[in-house]
């Protein structure tokens, strides 16, 4: 038995990237990091802005979120998300205008506790990404 | 009978009509290829946003608390009907079908005496329901600067719903839209996103349970408002496809009509040129003859 599965990343747009031949993903689920092996029990859960790591044969991928849905289920992942970059396509003026207009966000007068501390996170990422 | 001027002239002039029909056949084919393929990669975005939805509320076991945006309001008195158009004509029937199905819709609607409010995308549409309806028409949104559909301003139309949902504005929402199926058939449909549709569950898939982080109704509450705005983004997506598709077939149809035109012209115009001549010479013959 292999140890591989199946991982499904949609957009509004498109199918953003499919593989079947993923060993493990991690998603910054929304209550914590939540790694993800072959023959995980079903799970829906959904995402705060952060990075997802997909390990696969071919080495290793990185996805910077900042929302979505990720649903587990007979060793099929999908993940469902309005707003992805894949980081090596991520240049320093993209990264810079996303971090530009969270802080914009974060400062507005009539946020509220929830959206401040996704905008927040988002930023702590934004910052963390080289 | 025309002078043969005014029949040269009116030649040229569908002459040139044709041609603008032309290119604007071929600009929808071009468009159209590319609105089809955007509408066939957003499909598996909002089926497994559905799947999904349909497994979380499989899974609710608390009817009666689940959020107001699945249950709906608990009324049906108000329905907020979302009539979604092109901002541009010259493409067939595509607007006035649209419009047909939602005309009938209101007139049940008011038979049933329900409330109606309307919100038209797209000036093709406003244009054709403000004479009728003006009075219930309480937005309309235009994307004319946007070239193609993007999520950004599908959600912008999702808050706006949900925003006068949240405000007790309306109990039911329903939007309009064409749906795709090849060049020459679009579909309009009326699909109802407040409360949401969940009875088309024939696939039961409740022998497995789901795991949730957090709980379920707190996922439900978040993906619901995103579920509007997913249904409301394949609508343009299927819309845009269908106007190109139906502008295509409709400016296909001119160009032909334009051709026979031109024919039935230039022939006309052959015969009255003959006659002048035979005239002409009949006038000369008979002229010698008198002689």
């Amino acid at each position: 038995m292999s140890e591989e599965f199946k991982v499904e990343i949609v957009n509004p747009e498109k199918s953003f990237l499919a593989k079947d031949d993923v060993s493990e993903v991690i998603v910054p689920a929304f209550e914590g990091e939540m790694g993800i092996l072959k023959d995980h029990i079903s799970i829906i859960s959904f995402l705060k802005p952060g990075i997802i790591k997909i390990l696969s044969k071919s080495g290793e991928e990185n996805f910077y979120v900042e929302d979505g849905i990720v649903e587990f289920k007979n060793n099929n992942l999908s993940i469902l998300t309005s707003s992805i970059y894949n980081l090596s396509d991520l240049d320093k003026s993209k990264q810079l205008d996303l971090l530009k207009q969270a802080e914009e966000e974060a400062s507005k007068s009539e946020i509220n506790d929830q959206t401040k501390y996704l905008v927040d996170q988002k930023i702590e990422v934004l910052k963390s990404i080289n | 009978m025309a002078s043969l001027d005014d029949l040269k002239k009116r030649i040229a002039s569908v002459k040139s009509t044709q041609k603008i029909t032309k290119a604007m056949k071929m600009v929808a084919a071009a468009k159209l290829r590319r609105a089809q393929e955007s509408a066939e990669k957003g499909r598996p975005y909002s089926e497994k946003m559905n799947n999904i939805i349909l497994n979380l509320s499989s899974g609710i076991s608390d009817k009666a608390n689940a959020p107001k945006l699945l249950s709906g309001s608990g009324n049906d008195k108000v329905h907020l009907c979302v009539v979604m158009t092109s901002d541009r004509g010259l493409c067939g029937g595509f607007n006035s079908n649209i419009i047909k199905k939602a005309k009938n819709y209101f007139a049940k609607l008011a038979e049933d005496g329900k409330d109606l409010k309307i919100i038209t995308v797209g000036s093709k549409g406003n244009d054709q329901l403000k004479r009728a309806y003006g009075d219930k028409i309480i937005a309309n949104i235009s994307f004319k600067e946007s070239k193609n559909a993007n999520y950004f301003d599908a959600e912008k139309v999702g808050k706006m719903v949900i925003e006068k949902f949240g405000s007790e504005e309306f109990d039911v929402c329903t939007i309009f839209y064409n749906q795709f199926k090849n060049v020459i058939t679009q579909i309009p449909q009326a699909q109802q996103i407040i409360p949401l549709n969940v009875e088309n569950s024939d696939e039961d898939k409740s022998d497995d349970s789901y795991e949730f982080e957090p709980e379920e109704d707190e996922i439900l509450s978040n993906l619901l408002p995103k579920n509007i705005s997913t249904q409301i983004f394949k609508a343009m997506l299927e819309n845009s496809a269908s106007e190109q598709g139906s502008r295509m077939s409709a400016m296909d149809n001119a160009t032909r009509n334009a051709g026979e035109m031109v024919d039935k012209l230039t022939i006309e115009y052959n015969r009255s040129r003959q006659a002048a001549i035979t005239k002409e010479l009949i006038e000369i013959i008979s002229g010698a003859e008198s002689l």
